[in-house]
């Protein structure tokens, strides 16, 4: 007699629902269009500005920055410097929840809340060492603005890091998805700080 | 992970725990059923049309004569502000959304809208957004304003409002990438539920360009009022959002109503399906203008050269949303020609609002020419009234085509047909004199002065016309709530959730 028996035919596959992702990824491309449109803007205000001579008198420059603003160059280097490692212990955060490991999990997320604290009290300094006022001139005006929304969106991306970490701190190892959506957010916006660094810190 | 909240299939179906009154209004107010929520935002974005189609009214009939008093002539900037922001972001933005987010779930399977919690907090933020622009006109705020805080209230208003619109839009279009039901593959997907995806992605790209350029405005409002033009700076600034290319845009899911009535009449049979996707998609390529903040004019005089340089993105921009419609449309006219299409009522409304959409496409075309001198013209206007009113018109063919599935009662089809040919009538003659009247060189947005030729005649024509359009909306409504509480009951054959290709 045979002890064998047949096994059920097994259920239809499970379709993939990755919503955190496609939600952050949609809100990611959301963010860059609106820091894309403000330095796009920023870019004409800049092209358009009136040619004046320099301190020495050498050459034509574009009066745009004005002349007693200095930018605190190691603080903006500091900040992007910052958002890179950010990065890196997000994915220290996915490579751990891959793996379902709560703790380093919670770990990486935890360091990575700290360095983007460390982003927002950089930007603070920034602002105390320009020493400038919203009204004094266009490119004034403009700074804290395109510089403030960028802050906005880093404490949005800080929101989510709390989030997140949370979670994996109440152990939910099913949350990986969530954890590579809550990476996806910080890449783009590391990638659109870079571009914002580069224009309004570097190229000034 | 999933996002999908559990605990809203209660909610979904209409079930709540206590009785009264309270707890009724609770439920809607609380709620995250997508449905409830998709028609609290039509309900609401109808009111707003009301308002605008009134605001219509009187510019019209303040614009017969020149010396007419009815209105302050410094509010003339504010009215005609008040016509295309709440036409835009107060009317046909949310209906659409609206219609998209108590359909879409429904028809890929799905028992939930993504995220239905951030949708139904932002068709919140949407519309305490639209009263405090509101409030802020009334204050004499808004572009042009005379008291500068009210100005302040204003783009803080239309930014809450742009916040509330992508919240709503990602949800939508998350709901629509991830959860289908298992086999159905976007190209599966019933057409409406493609050029919801469509639209809600536009949207998501374009609206944060918007923000964007508010925000510089806000600061320098608040602050130096001198960078971006203070109070005029508003419409210098975030004007291009409200014109077209932009409601090219939301008029995308007009398309894909018209495609799922026509689908719906020849029992799922479309042939050139794919043709549809693509005239939906080619019609966002409007999107790649719009973020670019400019308008593309077309100049014929000078050298050859000069002409080809502005005639490429003339088309790109101008002309190739066009071209996306009419692929769209001829489609559908050739799935007509199947002689066992049954007949439907929602078909004239949906078609002629999407023939009034492309009407006003051509105008626009027309507009970007630079050598007609259009520009600065009440053709500007009657562009916008095209575009607008026919996407109202295809938003009431939806919800006439969609009816049975929402309170499984239909509506009649000889008083849809007849209501659906009296707004025609009303989009006609609201905005064509305003295309005539564009060549005799009535000038845009203002009531005092030399109107140009015949502008009385073009002007009586076009206040006739709104008050056509303010009649037909409010019949439109009073049908749909007598069809919801004593219409015939729906037969579910003709409906289908997955359009099978031909």
């Amino acid at each position: 007699m045979s002890t064998s028996a047949t096994a059920l035919n097994s259920g239809p596959k499970i379709v993939m629902r990755r919503q955190a992702l496609v939600l952050s990824g949609l809100m990611s491309a959301a963010s860059a269009m609106l820091m894309g449109s403000m330095l796009a803007i920023w870019l004409q205000f800049r092209a358009n500005a009136p040619l004046r001579e320099s301190s020495d008198g050498s050459k034509m420059l574009r009066d745009w920055l004005p002349e007693k603003i200095k930018i605190p160059e190691v603080a903006t280097n500091t900040m992007m410097m910052t958002i890179a490692i950010t990065c890196i212990m997000v994915q220290w955060a996915i490579y751990s929840s891959r793996r379902a490991d709560s703790k380093h999990t919670t770990l990486a997320l935890g360091v990575a809340l700290l360095t983007e604290i460390a982003v927002i009290n950089a930007q603070i300094a920034v602002y105390m060492q320009m020493d400038i006022g919203v009204r004094d001139s266009s490119y004034t005006t403009m700074f804290y603005a395109v510089t403030a929304t960028m802050t906005v969106l880093i404490v949005i991306g800080l929101g989510f890091t709390l989030m997140t970490m949370f979670r994996s701190l109440a152990s939910r190892v099913s949350d990986h998805d969530l954890v590579i959506a809550h990476g996806v957010y910080w890449y783009s916006l590391a990638v659109i700080f870079a571009t914002m660094w580069f224009v309004v810190y570097v190229q000034k | 992970m999933t996002a999908i909240d559990v605990n809203s299939a209660m909610t979904n179906s209409g079930t709540v725990s206590g009785t009264g009154l309270f707890n009724k209004i609770s439920s809607w107010l609380l709620t995250t059923n997508y449905q409830r929520i998709g028609r609290l935002m039509v309900s609401v974005s109808v009111l707003w049309t009301l308002v605008v189609v009134v605001v219509g009214i009187v510019l019209g009939v303040e614009r017969i004569s020149s010396a007419s008093e009815l209105i302050d002539s410094t509010s003339a900037t504010q009215l005609f502000s008040i016509f295309r922001v709440g036409l835009i972001f107060g009317s046909i933005a949310p209906m659409t959304l609206g219609i998209a987010a108590a359909i879409v779930p429904m028809q890929i399977g799905s028992q939930v809208l993504a995220f239905a919690r951030a949708a139904a907090f932002g068709a919140y933020l949407w519309f305490f957004g639209m009263i405090v622009v509101g409030v802020s006109y009334v204050g004499n705020g808004g572009p042009g304003g005379g008291d500068p805080q009210m100005v302040d209230l204003f783009i803080l208003g239309l930014g809450i409002v742009i916040a509330g619109l992508l919240l709503v839009s990602a949800s939508i279009a998350t709901t629509i990438l991830t959860s289908r039901r298992a086999g159905m593959t976007l190209m599966d997907a019933p057409i409406f539920v493609w050029s919801s995806l469509v639209m809600t992605i536009s949207l998501i790209l374009t609206l944060p360009v918007m923000a964007g350029a508010l925000i510089y405005v806000a600061v320098d409002h608040s602050y130096e009022r001198a960078t971006f033009g203070a109070t005029d700076g508003v419409n210098a600034w975030i004007g291009w959002a409200l014109t077209s290319p932009q409601i090219f845009l939301l008029a995308i899911s007009t398309l894909g109503v018209l495609a799922q009535i026509v689908a719906t009449m020849n029992k799922g049979k479309q042939p050139l399906r794919g043709g549809l996707f693509i005239g939906i998609g080619v019609m966002s390529t409007a999107l790649i203008g719009t973020v670019t903040q400019s308008f593309y004019s077309l100049q014929l005089d000078g050298e050859l050269n000069d002409v080809a340089k502005s005639l490429l993105p003339f088309l790109m921009f101008n002309a190739l949303p066009m071209l996306g419609v009419l692929i769209v449309l001829g489609l559908c006219l050739l799935a007509m020609k199947n002689e066992k299409a049954k007949p439907s009522a929602a078909f004239v409304l949906a078609f002629f609002g999407v023939g009034m959409v492309f009407t006003g496409m051509l105008g626009n075309a027309l507009l970007r020419i630079t050598d007609l001198k259009l520009s600065n013209t009440v053709f500007d206007e009657a562009v916008l009234v095209y575009i607008g009113y026919g996407v109202v018109l295809g938003s009431f063919g939806a919800i006439a085509h969609f009816c049975p599935r929402i309170w499984g009662r239909k509506m009649p089809t000889m008083p849809v047909i007849g209501l659906g040919l009296l707004g025609v009538l009303g989009v006609v003659l609201a905005a064509l004199p305003y295309y005539i009247a564009g060549f005799t060189n009535q000038p845009a947005s203002r009531m005092t002065g030399d109107l140009g030729d015949n502008s009385q005649i073009w002007n009586s024509v076009a206040a006739i016309g709104q008050t056509i359009f303010l009649i037909f909306i409010f019949a439109f409504v009073g049908l749909v709530v007598k069809s919801s509480r004593s219409g015939e009951i729906a037969d579910e054959e003709i409906f289908e959730t997955v359009q099978a290709n031909s």
